[in-house]
């Protein structure tokens, strides 16, 4: 089934997700689409992360639970290690979640309070029969607890007794129960404080190591996203407006869009500041319901031309190997 | 420079039913005309309580101003009554609040919402302090501000609501300008266009500004002085150039070295602070940070450090001299 000679793991083709917008009192009539995610292509490779970045309501993380067939896609196609995997039977569909798992934004309402750490981490190896026997289990859950830095020994409690990033740790104790070879990483340490953060992200990139996991890492964090991953794709009102190399997307963004959202992004370091070149974004993000016409980045875009109201540019490779943008103008 | 506001040994203490909360400790600090103080620290640190205790706004109880005085225009905040401390808030001394969504009442439109300060304080008449919001409405670049006044809070998005906020604080032309996390619930987009139009306008007023947030980058971007704050205590206090460039408490080394950066160029593993915050309830005996320190010492068990000086307008709270 799977296919060695080709080297990615996850190609995303053409996937829209609208969902309807019903109005009215008794009748409900379709008052339109919320084209959250909109004919976005991208692809993952065996053992590398892909950083998708954008503002809040952009679709980064509809994306994401596209991907888990959490959402049904509208058109388009998801393909997983070759295989199809946009629409799945029930059967096929939890079969897939064995390689495919995700991390949850918040570490708080993503572990059920009423069952005990021990059994949140290991109810993946139940559901999906990965044991053989009650001893057998609880030393893979012991295990797989110390694998994310928490003491065997406190299996037994709560969620509730535990810190913000010891519950994460639980969550990527859960997500890494089935030896997964894909995680979907929603914004896992946005909920965390800062102190905390670098040791959510140095504990997830020692697993990606260990283990060969392969990432995609949702956040609206840039310089998060920038130190963990390899490539980065950024979202704008549903569609991918940039793809690059961490190293080409930071050094020379090609999108106004993407030049923007990395100038608004402070650096702790007040002499850079003093020197940076400052590219503000004007205006505010429109409505997902009414998107403007043409290029939807055009009522905010300083560098906007006649043609960008017309025709939504395409996503295209633009000068080096690998540097996708979608802008008229560049 | 002339000295606004300070702050002296002031204490705020929380019951809770795990005991005594010491959500602010001991701290002082001063503030002059027309710069901008940062101060920057991890949830539970106290820099709101610290702040909303300028204006007497803990909840009593069970929250209680148990010792200090806060000193504005030579007078102590804490003493004062309560109608010369409603005559000060919004007036002279104005809050912006960090959630634009809840900080506003839904009931009333944005219009009446911006002139109540200016009839309260400056007995302005509706007609006039009507047209005066659509002036502050205007500053703070809300597009087609005559019609929108009348909207109310739910038909603004959250970057204009948050521009709301900042008008209504601004249109009394307080000296004191508190800004808690004023960011913190939006884009970084729309997060670097308000703060600079922040920044912007305080200048234009020679108002005073404090910035709370957890962001370091944001501190490095707007602040001239910041102060660090662990467990309910001032640890490091600084000019912004200087902290960034030599930082000296344990602390700030840890939480500088721990956050990824976008100027960086190689893909070098980060250096996080070990452990947890701790819990407020429950401080560890001497100084709070200690568990967490790689730099302790005996001493940092048995006995809090108090700010010392180590350098022109910079004190630290460390028994160690970290090189």
């Amino acid at each position: 089934m799977s296919n060695k000679e080709n080297n990615n793991l996850l190609e995303v083709n053409g996937v829209s997700k609208f969902f309807p917008v019903h109005g009215g009192f008794i009748f409900k009539r379709k008052l339109g689409d919320i084209k959250a995610v909109d004919r976005v292509s991208f692809h993952i490779k065996r053992g590398e992360t892909l950083g998708l970045v954008g503002e809040s309501g952009c679709g980064k993380t509809t994306t994401g639970r596209l991907i888990l067939n959490l959402e049904q896609a509208t058109r388009g196609t998801i393909k997983f290690d070759g295989k199809d995997i946009t629409h799945l039977r029930k059967k096929e569909n939890q079969a897939l979640k064995r390689q495919m798992q995700v991390i949850f934004q918040d570490p708080f309402g993503s572990l059920n309070p009423r069952m005990t750490v021990r059994e949140i981490v290991g109810q993946p190896l139940i559901i999906h029969r990965m044991t053989t026997g009650k001893g057998e289990y609880l030393d893979k859950i012991d295990h797989l607890l110390e694998i994310v830095g928490l003491n065997p020994g406190m299996g037994d409690r709560y969620p509730h007794e535990f810190s913000g990033g010891q519950r994460q740790r639980v969550g990527i104790a859960r997500a890494i129960s089935l030896k997964p070879e894909f995680i979907v990483c929603d914004e896992p340490v946005s909920a965390l404080d800062v102190s905390i953060q670098a040791q959510i992200i140095n504990l997830l990139e020692e697993l990606q190591e260990e283990f060969g996991l392969t990432y995609l890492f949702i956040a609206h964090d840039l310089a998060v996203v920038r130190h963990i991953s390899d490539r980065i794709a950024v979202m704008y009102l549903g569609n991918i407006v940039e793809v690059a190399s961490r190293a080409d997307l930071y050094k020379y963004p090609k999108h106004p869009y993407t030049r923007g959202l990395l100038s608004a992004v402070p650096i702790p370091d007040p002499e850079v500041e003093a020197k940076r070149e400052q590219f503000v974004i004007k205006g505010e993000v429109p409505s997902l319901m009414n998107p403007p016409e043409g290029c939807k980045f055009h009522p905010r875009c300083p560098r906007a031309i006649p043609i960008c109201q017309e025709r939504p540019p395409l996503l295209l490779e633009q000068g080096d190997a690998g540097h996708w943008a979608a802008c008229h103008n560049i | 420079m002339t000295k606004l506001l300070s702050v002296n040994n002031l204490s705020v203490h929380f019951s809770t039913g795990s005991g005594m909360v010491k959500a602010v400790d001991h701290i002082s600090y001063e503030l002059n005309a027309g710069e901008t103080l940062g101060i920057v620290g991890e949830s539970g640190c106290g820099k709101s309580v610290s702040a909303l205790s300028l204006l007497r706004l803990i909840p009593n109880p069970p929250g209680k101003i148990v010792n200090g005085e806060i000193l504005f225009e030579g007078k102590d905040l804490l003493k004062a009554g309560k109608e010369e401390i409603c005559d000060i808030r919004g007036n002279k001394i104005a809050m912006i609040f960090q959630e634009p969504m809840t900080s506003l009442n839904p009931v009333l439109s944005i219009g009446q919402q911006v002139r109540e300060p200016l009839m309260v304080h400056r007995q302005m008449k509706k007609k006039q302090a009507a047209a005066e919001a659509v002036n502050a409405l205007k500053k703070v670049h809300i597009p087609d501000s005559g019609k929108r006044v009348s909207d109310y809070p739910h038909q603004f998005s959250g970057g204009m609501r948050q521009r709301a906020m900042i008008a209504m604080g601004l249109t009394c032309a307080p000296k004191i300008i508190i800004a808690d996390e004023p960011t913190t619930a939006l884009d970084v987009t729309i997060q670097a266009q308000l703060l600079t139009l922040m920044k912007q306008l305080t200048l234009e007023t020679g108002a005073a500004l404090i910035i709370i947030t957890h962001n370091l980058g944001i501190i490095a971007r707007y602040a001239d002085r910041v102060n660090v704050m662990y467990a309910g205590r001032i640890v490091e206090k600084a000019s912004a150039a200087d902290l960034y460039k030599h930082p000296k408490h344990p602390y700030t080394i840890g939480l500088m070295a721990s956050v990824p950066k976008l100027d960086q160029d190689v893909k070098t593993r980060l250096q996080p602070i070990e452990g947890q915050p701790p819990d407020l309830a429950d401080l560890p005996e001497g100084c709070a940070f200690h568990p967490r320190c790689r730099y302790r010492i005996e001493q940092c068990c048995a006995e809090a450090p108090q700010l010392r000086n180590i350098s022109d307008e910079h004190e630290i709270a460390c028994w160690v001299d970290v090189k």
